[in-house]
């Protein structure tokens, strides 16, 4: 009897101090969201890949961080802000010519599987080059967002998340855009549902891939500046690839809108749970949240909120 | 004419079972365990038996254990580092709870612990797979070592939660871990450990249960149909991929580091065992021993080849080029032979068993 109570105080007691505290809530909520921001972008840059070319591209937290650092290197050389985004954007364009090149294009028709690992092999080249380039030391990135705290209805919110959140708005609305009207971008489209249909009809598939590595290091750098702005850019980057895991489980992995809705919940649902019924089992409930919440989800729906339905033919 | 067998003809039922049919497969590998149970204990310096030998021996027995669940039942796993833990920790519970238990017997029902835990977290498997299953393995991964790390319990209250295997001995005062095993010891308790365990999963992956792995790897709704039962397969290739991660977890907590706390089993340790499924070849026993081979002696090469060849690095630099070096043969054995270094072994074979001829 005292254990049901325990545990039944244990589940339901925060559920009381979120009603009786509603705006300490909404500012956990609101916080756990901007973290959300951040998984999104960086399971968008995933989506992007997959939807292309099938590739679970494991690399991408790998690119965040090399972009990141390859923007603060160019800042360092006294180039102004502008310049050395151009100039990072530029590096991460002749890499995905480099990986298409010398990872994708000889492993053309392997099963995903290979292609995942051959994605976490590429993972520890580029890590492996940052560090031998820049060094292993957390770098701080400093491009002059305002940072203070403003009030809206009652919940403070830090300025620079906002600016973090319209920049991830405005990023997927252009590449929604991009997607859905542009030449290139229906290519993409058919080359995600058909390789060899789409090279069937004169799609080409070699130029078409280092297009979509190019706009997933284009989302990289993007993330890397937003996130080592607000955290510094350190290597503990690249694990955060596999925290867009379960984001990409709960939106499904096909679908861009996913990615943001997904990383959206994971965000807010773990900080939540830190933050209410983590203190009472030890804390660092952060680490797991994710993970177990998508692998219930799975069980559910496979195919994830707004993912197409998974069909399986002999 | 290295490798020929010709005239090696089978001439019973039993031969025809054979589970090495040709007569310089068993040579070679009498060779190898003459060298590995004799030669070995009698030369090697204690530096190589305790750094190279016992690692290599418990990373084998646990890429064997990934390989029966990734190579042959064709689940992607990256638990491992998990499931290991579970093997330490359980392995840790037993004996201090009931002390006199041989330390064999404890290794084994941790080994069935773990294979419980396994056949837990590999119930999804039915309705997902792939990526999906990966994650489902993820969450695994980081929750066990997070329950370990968390929960006083499991190390028995240490304050630090570091456990230290207490001294155990397999038969009268011969101490296999604890301070006053001898390095001769415990690595003799790995090599028999490894080559029984390793004998029985030989036999395993070509036995009835072997076969049904292979078909639900190769196309899972075709083995439906032709009578294999998904859910009951793949949750057996969880349960005896968990044993053989469990039992390989236990001896790298006890008779490897003797003391350790659960972050020695993070996902990196899932990811050093993947690659040498990986590197040795995906659906192979033999493969997983290369594989282990390959990975746990690439670091030591790498970091003394610099200085071999007169180039002085820095400790930090030398690590960072060992990733790079690591990433970029990952990416060149996938894009050469996707079927790793044991494939390799296959096709020196055929051309061994026509040389000098070419035809």
């Amino acid at each position: 009897m005292d254990v049901v109570g325990q545990i039944v105080g244990f589940l339901f007691d925060p559920l009381k101090e979120i009603w009786e505290f509603p705006l300490f809530f909404a500012e956990v909520v609101v916080g756990g969201l901007l973290t959300g921001v951040l998984y999104s972008l960086i399971a968008l840059g995933f989506v992007l890949i997959f939807k292309a070319s099938g590739v679970f591209n494991f690399a991408q937290g790998a690119m965040v961080l090399f972009a990141a650092l390859c923007f603060i290197a160019f800042l360092d050389r006294g180039l102004p802000a502008w310049a050395a985004f151009v100039g990072a954007t530029l590096v991460m364009v002749v890499m995905a010519f480099a990986i298409e090149r010398t990872v994708l294009r000889p492993l053309v028709n392997q099963a995903p599987i290979i292609l995942f690992m051959a994605t976490i092999g590429l993972t520890f080249v580029i890590e492996g080059l940052a560090q031998v380039v820049w060094g292993s030391d957390v770098r701080r990135l400093d491009i002059g967002i305002p940072r203070d705290p403003i009030e809206i209805v009652g919940v403070q919110i830090n300025k620079f998340d906002i600016i973090a959140g319209i920049t991830a708005i405005v990023l997927v609305s252009v590449l929604g855009f991009f997607f859905q009207y542009t030449r290139v971008g229906r290519a993409l489209r058919a080359v995600a549902d058909d390789n060899q249909a789409a090279l069937s009809v004169g799609i080409p598939l070699k130029e078409i891939w280092v297009y979509v590595w190019s706009v997933a290091g284009f989302v990289a750098l993007v993330t890397g500046i937003i996130w080592g702005s607000k955290l510094g850019v350190q290597f503990s980057l690249v694990l955060i690839a596999l925290k867009a895991l379960p984001v990409l489980i709960l939106g499904g992995f096909t679908s861009i809108p996913g990615a943001i809705v997904g990383g959206l919940i994971i965000g807010a649902g773990e900080k939540v749970a830190e933050v209410y019924w983590g203190p009472n089992i030890g804390g660092a409930v952060e680490d797991w949240f994710a993970y177990v919440v998508a692998l219930l989800f799975l069980m559910v729906r496979p195919q994830g909120l707004f993912g197409e339905r998974i069909i399986e033919r002999v | 004419m290295i490798y020929r067998e010709a005239g090696q003809l089978k001439t019973s039922y039993a031969a025809d079972q054979a589970i090495f049919p040709i007569r310089q497969d068993r040579f070679w590998l009498a060779l190898a365990l003459a060298v590995a149970f004799v030669f070995i204990p009698l030369f090697a310096s204690e530096y190589l038996l305790v750094s190279i030998f016992i690692p290599f021996l418990i990373l084998a027995l646990t890429a064997i254990g990934l390989n029966i669940l990734t190579g042959y039942c064709g689940q992607l796993s990256l638990g491992t580092g998990g499931f290991m833990a579970v093997g330490a920790f359980a392995a840790y519970k037993i004996t201090t709870f009931v002390p006199e238990l041989n330390i064999v017997v404890v290794f084994l029902l941790s080994g069935l612990i773990t294979a419980g835990v396994g056949i837990l977290f590999g119930l999804p498997s039915l309705r997902i797979k792939g990526f999906y299953l990966a994650v489902a393995t993820l969450a695994a991964q980081f929750f066990l070592i997070w329950l370990f790390t968390k929960v006083a319990w499991f190390s028995n209250y240490a304050p630090s939660r570091v456990i230290a295997a207490p001294p155990r001995a397999v038969v009268g005062n011969i101490y296999v871990t604890g301070i006053e095993a001898t390095v001769t010891a415990r690595y003799l308790f790995c090599l028999a450990m490894v080559a029984v365990l390793a004998l029985v999963a030989k036999n395993l992956v070509r036995s009835r249960i072997g076969r049904a792995w292979m078909a639900i790897r190769d196309m899972d709704i075709a083995a439906e149909i032709i009578g294999i039962q998904p859910l009951k397969t793949k949750l057996i290739a969880f349960a005896v991929s968990s044993f053989y991660v469990g039992i390989g977890g236990a001896l790298w907590g006890f008779v490897h580091l003797a003391q350790l706390e659960a972050s020695a089993f993070d996902i990196n340790r899932s990811f050093q065992v993947l690659f040498m499924i990986i590197i040795g070849g995906l659906g192979s026993i033999l493969g997983a021993f290369l594989g282990a081979a390959f990975v746990s002696i690439l670091p030591i090469f790498l970091n003394n080849a610099p200085a071999m060849v007169g180039i002085q690095l820095s400790v930090a630099m030398v690590s960072h080029l060992e990733l790079i070096t690591f990433g970029v043969l990952i990416i060149f054995f996938l894009i050469v032979e996707p079927h790793g270094l044991a494939r390799l072994w296959q096709i020196a074979k055929e051309k061994l068993r026509i040389w000098p001829f070419p035809h």
